[in-house]
């Protein structure tokens, strides 16, 4: 029988948590790596016994480790990341030029196609990739060095690269986010890259709302049989790309609030999209108090409230980017973690959810392994 | 032996003790024994100064003989009790919360 092993990251450890395809039962591993930020962590879908986890404090820096046998044993790898020849600085918060530090990888995505190649995303915002199962990386300078990124600027998380997604159809081309300076789109495997903003509008964030760059995306999704259709989730407004994002269009439609992190696709219906709006910039969490799922059927705009076993009343936690994922069982399967801990679960789509567990310490990630 | 203590993370990443002994040739400093430990602990390169610069991280410290020594020269020679093994070398991650 099939089933799901959900990774989730934390401020202090990772836990696995696990089920067979019914999803009702669950048993629930760790912490491993007790006491450290575990930012990301992800199954190679190649060989989901391969996972890849972001360790790392502010004392002792960062770690990579690599599981060989779905997350029984684990292995620290090659924790090197050196910008590759010459920094040239980005603006710091206050307009200043601030030289290119490294400070962790925010985010880790397996190859589709081979086992030991693995992108990293870091901030300060540039790219990594191992093609030797871990053990070095280097860096994908087309990133960093783009004409642009002499503008680029923090976000309130720092100037990170969190988000990498790969066309399924084509893995040459891929799609990169940086907060706070937008999407980038490689048509060559990630060796040069460029902005692909337009039609995105940051106003009053930005003196010029529509900006080639510093618009602060919080998150990305694609559908793998879609994957010229994206869709964003920015600091405010969800948007929605057609045309492989050469252009954006606001698809917040009827939302209570466009302010969030994370967005993802329904993994049997490429038009069923997820978010979890907050109430602002300001106030980061659900408005009123009420923990709401946002669904739209129909690739935004029209959006449906899911709260069947969410928290309706006295929930002031936060959904962040990378903390919610999609299974590829059918019905689908959608998970999310909290800033309070909680990792919730939906097997049906959404309709309902149950709280898988309650008190694990603030939630950084949560990615789905669906196992044969 | 030189002797070198190790804070809770950074033992469990080596998988020893609290404590680790080593045998460091020449002249006995921070650099030198520094050196030696990641030569026998791969696993803790970066951990304990950045990769490239060998500079001390900044929530790391080093104390030996009731002596904070972080900011000392990593090529001064340590106290006579540390190269003779009477006293420890003391890697410390700093007070501060989190």
């Amino acid at each position: 029988m099939s089933g799901v092993r959900v990774l989730v990251g934390t401020k202090k450890g990772a836990f696995v948590l696990t089920a067979d395809g019914a999803r009702r039962s669950w048993d629930v591993t760790g912490p491993l790596f007790a006491g450290w930020e575990i930012y990301h962590l992800k199954g190679s879908p190649v060989d989901p016994s391969r996972i890849w986890a972001s360790q790392s404090t502010g004392w002792f820096g960062q770690l990579i480790q690599r599981s060989d046998d779905g997350g029984q044993t684990w292995n620290a790898v090659g924790n090197e990341f050196a910008y590759q020849g010459e920094t040239s600085p980005h603006q710091w918060y206050d307009g200043t030029p601030h030289p290119w530090e490294f400070a962790r990888v925010w985010h880790l995505e397996p190859s589709l196609s081979d086992t030991d190649v693995v992108w990293a995303g870091v901030e300060d915002a540039a790219l990594f990739r191992t093609t030797d199962g871990g053990h070095s990386w280097q860096e994908m300078a087309g990133m960093r060095t783009q004409p642009t990124a002499s503008r680029w600027a923090p976000g309130a998380g720092g100037l990170c690269l969190h988000t990498i997604l790969i066309d399924p159809s084509n893995e040459d081309r891929m799609f990169g986010a940086v907060s706070a300076a937008g999407v980038f789109r490689s048509d060559d495997r990630g060796e040069s890259w460029r902005p692909v903003n337009k039609g995105l509008v940051s106003s009053p964030e930005l003196p010029e709302p529509e900006a080639e760059v510093g618009h602060c995306v919080h998150n990305l999704a694609m559908h793998p049989d879609r994957p010229d259709v994206l869709f964003m989730q920015k600091h405010w407004d969800v948007n929605r790309s057609d045309d492989g994002g050469e252009t954006w269009h606001e698809v917040s439609g009827d939302l209570p609030t466009d302010f969030g992190f994370p967005i993802e696709v329904n993994a049997n219906e490429p038009d069923t999209v997820y978010v979890v709006p907050i109430t602002s910039d300001s106030e980061h969490f659900p408005p009123e108090g009420r923990l709401r799922v946002y669904r739209s059927r129909v690739g935004g705009n029209e959006w449906e409230p899911l709260t069947k076993g969410l928290p309706q009343e006295n929930c002031y936690v936060n959904v962040l980017r990378d903390a919610m994922c999609v299974d590829h069982l059918d019905p689908c399967g959608i998970y999310f973690g909290t800033t309070g801990g909680q990792v919730y679960g939906s097997a049906d789509g959404g309709d309902s959810w149950d709280p898988i567990v309650r008190d694990l310490p603030a939630v950084l990630s949560v990615e789905v392994q669906t196992l044969p | 032996m030189i002797r070198v203590q190790l804070p809770y993370h950074l033992r469990n990443l080596a998988g020893t003790g609290s404590e680790v002994e080593l045998e460091v040739e020449g002249p006995v400093t921070q650099r030198s024994i520094l050196d030696e430990l990641e030569r026998a602990y791969p696993v803790l390169r970066g951990t304990i100064r950045g990769h490239g610069t060998a500079d001390r991280r900044p929530f790391v410290r080093f104390f030996a003989c009731q002596e904070d020594l972080s900011h000392d020269d990593p090529d001064a020679e340590l106290p006579a009790e540390v190269a003779a093994g009477k006293e420890p070398f003391m890697v410390i991650g700093a007070m501060s919360g989190g």
